[in-house]
């Protein structure tokens, strides 16, 4: 559904919901010395990708290569230094605050400390129920209901109406957090990681709901997490990141079977395999990730790739499209 | 809402007697200054000059439990009014104090950058500037009414809620559920109100009942200095300094009001500590 | 860093002087005409045309504002009507009379409320430490013209040895300092104690204490110092602050002083006075402030290094 005050284009660019064009976000971070200079951190560094209505875009990396920052620039929670974030083609990075909240009935967002994320203080009803005060959706006695539809389609019960967030378990949190989101019935929906902080028994519980209900109200879904397993399981195309760049982008299947880029390649290498009779390459990669301050010249990846050649020292590979639909920024792709 | 009650009885089983008899002292204070009308047995402004400054019942006088003052008024409804008059007063400069100390430290922390300097700047004047000072001279250029006498009340200490509640903002915009409330498309208005004012009410309380104790000693002192509450009129402060003029030979005219103000601030000042030592905000979850 | 450390905490001082000045002048102008309100009803209309151009008043708001503040700066803050002379020499007179008694009750406190409080810290939950907290809580709820009575009532009214009011010999000011003198030693005593508690736990001192050091030495020549810096803040506030303290206690004892006159000056709508007095007073508070900063800096080289101190 759309909001009213915004009349959005459904028509033009009906396939792509979400279009990012040459994204940078930089932080001057304080130095340490009274005279030193105010240093950047290039947390996103001019990144590019469309998502296409109904899919699951991925996006995935270590700690600190950017994703999150990258998912509260995709719903303009923060502005970019430059470039352009499109819904549905109404750039978003200049709304004014009024439209900016009327534009939260289209896109939600679910985090990932489900306990962080509900006030202590509040009800899990009354929390799920606020979205429709603030919207003035429905009628206030209908609301109630609403809720109670809602908490039975994430797989809660009426009574968790009136328990207080420390109250339930971790894993009926994040449905709470879920249910409050869907109840706007929006369009995209930006999980970031949404299981990491969850039991691992319940986090295929809450993926299944997610699908589920994708499935049901044909959802778009932005999902960001490090976990390649719940990447693969869940998502159409990947978008791996690295030091505040995407590196490889591909469609799911394609990624994981025609891997291209080095560091993708040491990712799915690390994914931990249950079953210990099977041997598998270890790719260990040298080093910490450089800091993002303080970013190496050519590639980022440079100084960790065992594949690294001098050309990769001195410039910067593009991303590129190498057929299939399938992106890689790198020189020697595939080779590892 | 189980917890809740469990923990109040957790709360009376380690109430130490000092501790208990304050709160007597407290809630007998407040039930007197709430039915006020209902308990004082005489007129407070009745005056009977036949039988003036009679001593109380139990040092042998015969016009009520604690005499009659120099136009013959009975002390003890005199009292009473004035534990309602300073209770009232006081008690509503507090809550302005908290208002207004509370929304200056939203919208400080709110704003940031050049709002936050202003503010601040200012919240630095105050605490430079000695309340007394500020507002004998309001007082003087104003002349006295009841009204600009408790705004006045009310500008005492809001510095310290101001301070408090723009550092307790400045954490709680971080949190994530201000985060997340903010990205439903909540109004920063309904963020603090709905949100990050319940979430740091517990301390601006505990802020409050520091500042109530002070409030009653603020609003005693001036009235005793004559330049609070006004007659006919009657606050336990101006009540003292009429029995000020009567020391030589009704000492009990200034002291009994005198004992009801030590002893209701003290009641309040101790269990205002022991609760922030006892029940540590930060804890409660 | 030391120069700019002392610059800024004067150009502190000073910006909140211009916004005490500032604030006076807009509650004068706010009264509607400043004329009619300074000046007695029975003012002849040469004294209000005097008054009117001395302040300026015919001239536009800004200008008005100019002539206030150099009238303020040559120290010209009008008549009293009520005794008919200059404010200047009527504070002159009262002036000392304050300053004689608000100094020795903080003298008295210090000495008494020092050595109290380090007793207290270094013998903790023993009599001396309960009766310190006590005395802290006992002041901190006791209004202190409540206790004045109280004094007058035991050794002027009972005992007949201390006179209650007035200024003319020794004896009257004994009562008057022990009242304000036992105020500030609750909160003296109770600061020093916190204080010289955190100090002592930490671990230069405990260093200090286990590698032999006497413990008197560790005591005095370390922990004490270190203690000092925030009793120096509250004793500094109460000297920025002993034209405020001084209302109510020189009320109780009819102590003729600067606290009085300014009570009876605001009763009597002695509106120069009062103007006088309020800028009397931020002076000192600015003072008094600038001079704690100034000794902070000094007795703790590190705040000096560090950008706008503590």
């Amino acid at each position: 559904m759309t909001t009213g005050i915004i009349n959005l284009d459904k028509n033009k660019n009906s396939s792509s919901i979400m279009q990012i064009k040459d994204l940078i976000c930089h932080f001057s971070v304080k130095s340490e010395t009274m005279f030193g200079k105010k240093r950047r951190l290039r947390a996103v560094d001019g990144i590019n990708f469309n998502v296409k209505k109904g899919e699951t875009f991925g996006i995935v990396g270590e700690s600190g290569c950017g994703k999150s920052t990258t998912a509260k620039l995709v719903l303009n929670m923060i502005s970019p230094t430059s470039g352009e974030v499109l819904y549905r083609g109404l750039e978003m990075t200049n709304l004014k605050p009024a439209k900016w909240r009327a534009l939260r009935e289209d896109m939600q967002m679910i985090f990932q400390d489900p306990l962080g994320a509900l006030d202590p203080y509040m009800t899990i009803g009354k929390q799920i129920k606020e979205p429709l005060d603030i919207h003035k959706i429905g009628i206030p006695r209908e609301r109630r209901e609403k809720v109670i539809k809602i908490l039975a389609s994430v797989g809660m019960e009426d009574y968790m109406y009136d328990r207080f967030p420390h109250e339930i378990s971790g894993g009926q949190r994040q449905r709470a957090v879920l249910a409050r989101a869907l109840i706007l019935e929006p369009d995209l929906l930006v999980c970031d990681e949404p299981v990491s902080a969850l039991d691992v028994s319940i986090q295929a519980q809450v993926i299944n709901l997610l699908k589920e209900i994708q499935k049901d109200r044909g959802l778009t879904y932005i999902f960001i997490s490090h976990d390649l397993r719940i990447i693969r399981y869940i998502c159409n195309r990947v978008a791996v990141m690295y030091l505040g760049k995407i590196v490889e982008e591909a469609e799911c299947g394609e990624l994981f079977k025609n891997t291209a880029h080095p560091y993708t390649k040491a990712l799915i290498a690390s994914i931990p395999v249950p079953d210990p009779s099977f041997k598998k390459e270890r790719i260990i990669l040298p080093g910490e990730p450089p800091s993002p301050v303080n970013l190496p010249r050519g590639c980022r990846f440079s100084p960790r790739c065992p594949i690294a050649i001098d050309k990769c020292r001195e410039n910067e590979p593009l991303l590129e499209d190498k057929g299939n639909n399938h992106k890689v920024a790198c020189y020697r792709p595939g080779e590892l | 809402m189980l917890k809740q009650k469990n923990a109040v009885k957790e709360f009376f089983r380690k109430v130490p007697p000092l501790i208990f008899i304050a709160i007597v002292w407290i809630i007998a204070v407040f039930l007197i200054a709430i039915f006020h009308k209902f308990i004082m047995p005489q007129d407070p402004v009745a005056t009977d000059l036949v039988n003036r400054l009679a001593p109380p019942s139990f040092m042998g006088g015969d016009q009520g439990f604690f005499g009659t003052d120099a136009l013959g008024r009975d002390t003890l409804s005199r009292l009473i009014r004035s534990i309602y008059t300073s209770l009232t007063v006081a008690f509503i400069g507090s809550i302005i104090t908290a208002v207004l100390g509370t929304i200056v430290g939203f919208i400080a922390a709110h704003f940031k950058g050049i709002v936050d300097e202003i503010l601040m700047t200012l919240v630095d004047f105050q605490y430079a500037m000695p309340f007394m000072i500020m507002a004998l001279l309001v007082l003087a250029f104003f002349g006295n009414n009841i009204i600009l006498f408790v705004i006045l009340l009310g500008i005492q200490g809001w510095m310290r809620f101001a301070r408090l509640a723009r550092g307790m903002a400045l954490s709680a915009q971080e949190d994530g559920y201000a985060v997340a409330v903010k990205q439903l498309g909540a109004t920063p208005f309904r963020i603090y109100a709905r949100h990050i004012f319940p979430n740091v009410s517990n301390i601006i309380i505990v802020q409050f009942t520091l500042n109530f104790p002070q409030k009653i000693i603020v609003e005693t002192s001036l009235s005793f200095i004559g330049l609070g509450i006004q007659p006919p009129e009657t606050s336990l402060g101006s009540m003292m300094a009429y029995g000020r003029g009567y020391l030589m030979s009704q000492w009990w005219m200034a002291v009994i009001p005198g004992i009801v103000i030590f002893l209701t601030t003290l009641a309040m000042s101790i269990v205002g500590d022991w609760v922030r030592d006892n029940l540590d905000p930060t804890v409660v979850k | 860093m030391h120069i700019t450390y002392f610059l800024g905490k004067i150009a502190r001082a000073l910006f909140t002087m211009v916004l005490v000045v500032t604030f006076v002048f807009v509650v004068l102008r706010a009264t509607g005409d400043p004329a009619q309100a300074m000046l007695p009803e029975d003012a002849t209309q040469q004294d209000i045309e005097h008054f009117r151009s001395m302040w300026g008043l015919d001239k536009p708001l800004y200008e008005q504002y100019g002539v206030y503040w150099l009238n303020i700066l040559k120290g010209n803050f009008g008549q009293s009507y009520r005794d008919r002379r200059p404010v200047t020499d009527i504070m002159a007179e009262r002036l000392p009379k304050t300053v004689y008694l608000m100094t020795l009750s903080i003298v008295f406190a210090v000495i008494i409320a020092i050595p109290m409080g380090v007793k207290a810290a270094l013998n903790r939950n023993t009599f001396i430490d309960r009766f310190t907290m006590g005395t802290a809580v006992f002041g901190f709820s006791m209004p202190n013209f409540f206790l004045g009575i109280l004094l007058i009532l035991l050794f002027s009214v009972k005992l007949k040895i201390l006179p209650s009011s007035g200024s003319d010999s020794w004896k009257h000011i004994i009562l008057p300092l022990l009242t304000t003198g036992l105020a500030y030693i609750g909160s003296y005593s109770r600061f020093t104690r916190s204080s010289m508690l955190s100090v002592l736990n930490k671990p230069y001192i405990r260093t200090a204490i286990a590698g032999g050091l006497s413990r008197n030495r560790v005591i005095y020549g370390h922990a004490l110092p270190n203690a000092a810096i925030p009793v120096i803040t509250i004793i500094g506030a109460t000297v920025g602050r002993i034209i405020a303290g001084s209302i109510v206690i020189e009320t109780v004892f009819a102590w003729p002083g600067v606290g009085r006159l300014l009570v009876t000056s605001v009763g009597a709508r002695d509106l120069s006075v009062v103007q006088a007095i309020v800028m009397l007073l931020s002076i000192t508070i600015v003072t008094a402030n600038l001079i704690v900063d100034i000794l902070y800096g000094i007795l703790d080289p590190r705040i000096r290094t560090k950008k706008g101190g503590v």
